[in-house]
């Protein structure tokens, strides 16, 4: 029985603010999951703190809301212990690369078989807008008392610094673009980031959906143009295709000189894909071979009776001495 | 008090193969049938800072450490400047003359504080600050000193095997020292070789070559100092199968007995051996054999034969309990093993597996604290942060192992608690148990019990899809499919929730939920059986009663032994499992008892301020001690023959180890 985008809806209130581009990414997600007919019941919804955080209560797959800035860490445990399910993780801007930057670099140099979804919005929102890791230097948003006194990260190319073998850039608002986009990432052999522009109708006045549709960005002609564009129109190949080093190097680059347009240009798509980079589960396997045929939520621990399988002798008769 | 037992200490830089040869000495008198007991003392360094570690092996039980000294091994000038009137009189230091002349001044790894003491010593006996002085001072107190010419005795050795390099050679310093140490007390000459040949098993040339070096230091002192130590080591009738263990692998080997396949780890001193143990030992047999007791072949047959523990060093300790925490999620026993400072960040993540009823152990490995504090060396000071590390209330098992063969079953019992009361149980290690080597008799794995409590692998009762993994039960365990069941799904989350695990900030939800949460520790309070939370040593009756924690218990008891024959009668209650507390138990003992003496290796009695919590019983006499070596069986004794007397302050601080 395929999986329908109603069968994904949950009975939990949604309370999120009317007009926030969260609704737009939940969309798109419950579509993506519905086009894939995902097993709800094989698939793990991960989550940090804030507004974006509580994207698993109204997602019916397996969901878990964890910790501010923790989702990547609790995600790869419960990943590379059952590395038979699918995982998404969802967080926002300040939870994965203010509090939990730490974990955004490393899981990159992990390269776990998952997809990271950040709602990018600028501000910390369920506590009342102040300035994220990502809003712009001197910005300042109406929930801010002053200029923003820091400068902004560059999500993309700290993604591509750190080692995740995709990386794509997407908006809340459209909604087909973006369901393509998580299917993407989610089919992507390793660990894919998706950065989402997401407007926070609430605290950031500036970068709202109007200004993403081109609200005063106007052509030689005044008519708006939307501020964002999708890079597979103008024939960016940001896929590496071969195992070669050059081509990766040249594909690294292009990403990241891409990843300086943002503003009244904004890149959205796939910046960059590397399926040659083994994944975390493989380099695992390699170490000790039975982790892929014999994962550990896959091994019985127990015979029935309470005495346990695993077999120490070798390892005491290493030690006897008499 | 006297010891018929046999103290043995080496030192040397960092780097140098102490270790290891600390390590053939304590083999070759296990293999001989000896008990053993050694600890390793070194610096938060790589290479260069100063070692040493002691072996100390009878024909009788014994479990810990002593002050003195009966021979000292050296092959270079420090351990003779630190440790020579460590020895004691008739005791015997092995050195080698070519350092006599060193002076304590060109030793620029010995503290400001200790040479200034031993300069005052050299002044204060008219002698010279060098090797040839502080080995007189040493002669006067009644130590033999045993030159023995290293250099010569490895030219000889090598030249059988054309071996001229004088560097190659003087890796054999150590065995040289270790075989000369042997030679003194005539201990069998083929144990020691066969000891070093096992530990250089990979480098046939270098085993040859090194059981020749043995044969040459027993040469040279059969000939030179034949039956000059009165001390003599003989191999005993060793009954039943003995281990030899590393206290850094007693907790890895039963993770992988009591199923965890999933550890995190940062790296940290003294945690991290454990992890690499694992890393190193990560494939393992899993045996599908029915058991005797169950021969149900079809369902066992089906087990895999082969598995793993899948081990990931993380970027930090949050990221390490997380991640533990998600394994646990995802159904799998799941541990992170740490210190102190790593524990501090992992206080959050614990708070989430307690709200969230998931299974995790920490093995917490505490050393001197606060902050970096003292990396390398031994406290028990983390046990009141153990017990409330994390903001708001949740429920945690704390339990504590005494020694290596309590840390092993222990282990177990921590993964059985987690599973059974869905919550974090911080199992209580420390580095004086992390870096001590013991021989123990053959760990029993048929007493060991997997018990995995409302875990299950189905859900049949899903509404809607929908499965309340938080459902209301009579005693507040609700059974625990991970993520990823068929049947139906259900969320987690750091809020309060509901029984689906949806966001509820209702007060009657509320209510319930934190009842239900901390009624578990009730329910672990009746069902935990009493001799699995605490240890009665002596008798019913005693002049002392002693109350103590975790690695004291070694000394305590050999210097209970040692106060049995002086008249004074000493029993001892450890407490293993901290919480929930024994508060029934502990009462009714306490309350009988005639002097109870708080033994804690912290500052400020922090086990006897929870008797007191728990029992309303005031412990009047403390010995503590908080200088980073572990407390010795004789400074125990010392500590509790002055309190019998009445000549003990109400706080003994005790200060021994170098």
């Amino acid at each position: 029985m395929a999986l329908k985008f109603s069968d994904l809806k949950t009975t939990a209130h949604n309370d999120w603010c009317p007009g926030c581009g969260d609704f737009g990414i939940l969309n798109a997600a419950h579509m993506a999951l519905a086009e894939m007919n995902v097993d709800p019941s094989n698939t793990v919804v991960v989550s940090g703190v804030g507004c974006s955080g509580k994207a698993p209560h109204f997602t019916k797959t397996y969901g878990v809301h964890t910790l501010h800035g923790r989702s990547l860490p609790f995600a790869t445990g419960i990943k590379l212990a059952n590395p038979n399910l699918e995982v998404v993780v969802e967080g926002g801007d300040g939870d994965g690369m203010g509090i939990g930057a730490g974990h955004f670099v490393n899981s990159g140099r992990r390269n776990v078989d998952m997809l990271y979804i950040i709602h990018d919005n600028e501000v910390y929102g369920l506590t009342k807008g102040q300035a994220a890791p990502t809003m712009g230097l001197g910005m300042k948003t109406k929930s801010l008392t002053a200029p923003n006194i820091n400068q902004g990260i560059n999500p993309i190319m700290l993604a591509i610094a750190s080692g995740y073998t995709w990386v794509a850039r997407g908006y809340a608002y459209d909604v087909r673009h973006l369901k393509d986009l998580i299917i993407k990432g989610i089919r992507h052999k390793g660990f894919a980031f998706l950065d989402v522009l997401q407007p926070c109708p609430t605290y950031n006045d500036i970068q709202s959906k109007e200004y993403w549709a081109g609200e005063g960005n106007l052509d030689a002609s005044g008519k708006p143009q939307p501020r964002t564009y999708k890079l597979e129109d103008t024939g960016y190949d940001g896929v590496v295709h071969t195992q070669d080093e050059a081509e990766m190097e040249s594909k690294v680059q292009k990403a990241v000189l891409k990843s300086f347009e943002f503003g009244d240009h904004t890149p959205i798509g796939v910046f960059y894909q590397n399926e040659f980079i083994p994944t975390y589960e493989e380099r695992l396997a390699g170490r000790s071979p039975s982790y892929k045929t014999n994962p550990p939520a896959a091994q019985e621990i127990a015979r029935p009776d309470g005495t346990p399988t695993t077999n120490i002798s070798k390892l005491l008769e290493e030690l006897r001495v008499s | 008090m006297k010891r018929d037992d046999f103290s043995w200490m080496i030192g040397g830089a960092q780097g140098s193969g102490v270790d290891s040869s600390a390590i053939i000495f304590a083999k070759a008198a296990a293999t001989g049938g000896l008990c053993v007991f050694g600890n390793r003392e070194y610096y938060s360094n790589i290479k260069g800072e100063h070692s040493y570690f002691r072996v100390r092996v009878s024909k009788d039980l014994i479990r810990s450490h002593v002050d003195t000294v009966d021979m000292l091994a050296t092959f270079e000038e420090e351990t003779i400047f630190r440790h020579a009137l460590e020895v004691r009189s008739e005791g015997a230091i092995i050195y080698d003359p070519d350092q006599d002349t060193k002076r304590l001044d060109q030793v620029p790894t010995i503290e400001a504080q200790v040479r200034d003491a031993l300069n005052a010593e050299f002044i204060k006996n008219g002698l010279s600050p060098d090797v040839k002085g502080i080995l007189e001072l040493a002669r006067r107190r009644g130590v033999h000193i045993y030159p023995i010419p290293y250099d010569d005795l490895l030219k000889t050795t090598g030249s059988k095997f054309g071996e001229t390099s004088l560097s190659a050679l003087q890796r054999m310093l150590n065995v040289m020292a270790v075989a000369a140490s042997f030679a003194l007390v005539s201990y069998d000459e083929e144990l020691v070789k066969e000891a070093v040949k096992k530990q250089f098993s990979k480098k046939p040339k270098a085993a040859e070559m090194n059981a020749e070096a043995v044969g040459q230091a027993y040469k040279f002192i059969g000939e030179k100092y034949a039956g000059s130590f009165a001390h003599k080591l003989s191999p005993v009738k060793a009954e039943g199968v003995r281990l030899f263990v590393r206290g850094n692998s007693m907790v890895a080997m039963a993770k992988e007995l009591a199923g965890c396949r999933f550890q995190t780890y940062y790296p940290i001193t003294p945690a991290s051996d454990e992890s690499e143990y694992l890393e190193a030992h990560a494939e393992m047999d899993m045996d599908g054999s029915p058991t005797q007791e169950n021969p149900q072949v079809a369902e066992v047959a089906a087990m895999k034969t082969r598995g793993s523990i899948t081990v990931v060093q993380s970027e930090d300790e949050i990221a390490a309990v997380t991640m533990a925490i998600g394994g646990g999620l995802a159904g799998v026993r799941s541990a992170t093993s740490t210190s102190g400072p790593g524990f501090s960040l992992m206080a959050e993540g614990m708070g989430y597996a307690g709200m969230n009823e998931v299974p995790v152990v920490v093995t917490l490995y505490s050393r001197g604290g606060p902050s970096t504090g003292l990396p390398t060396r031994h406290e028990q000071g983390d046990l009141r942060f153990a017990l409330h590390a994390g903001h708001g209330e949740f429920p945690r098992l704390v339990l504590a192992s005494g020694d290596l063969e309590e840390a092993f079953y222990d282990t177990v019992r921590a993964f059985n608690y987690s599973e059974k009361y869905q919550t974090v149980v911080i199992h209580l290690v420390d580095k004086a148990l992390a870096n001590s080597d013991a021989t123990l008799p053959m760990l029993d794995v048929n007493k060991v019990k997997i018990d995995r409590g409302l875990f299950v692998r189905e859900i049949t009762d899903a509404v809607d899809g929908q499965f309340e993994r938080f459902k209301h039960t009579p005693n507040g365990i609700s059974p625990r499919p991970p993520v990823g069941t068929k049947g139906g799904v259900y969320w987690h989350t750091g809020d309060e929730h509901d029984e689906l695990g949806h966001i509820s900030e209702d007060p009657t939800n509320r209510d319930y939920m934190m009842e239900k949460r901390m009624g578990k520790i009730d329910l672990a309070d009746k069902e935990i059986p009493l001799e699995d939370r605490v240890n009665f040593f002596g008798p019913e009756n005693a002049d002392i009663t002693v109350v103590s924690w975790g690695s004291t218990k070694g000394a305590i008891l050999d210097a209970m032994d040692w106060l049995k024959k002086d008249g004074i009668s000493v029993n001892f209650l450890q407490v293993r499992l901290v919480n929930p507390f024994p508060t029934e138990y502990v009462t009714e003992l306490l309350s009988k008892a005639k002097k109870i003496v708080g033994v804690e290796m912290n500052f400020s009695g922090q086990l006897i301020g929870i008797v007191r919590e728990r029992t309303c019983i005031p412990v009047e006499q403390l010995v503590v001690k908080y200088n980073g070596r572990p407390m010795s069986s004789e400074e125990i004794y010392d500590a509790l023959k002055m309190i019998h007397e009445g000549k003990a302050p109400k706080k003994l601080v005790l200060k021994r180890g170098a």
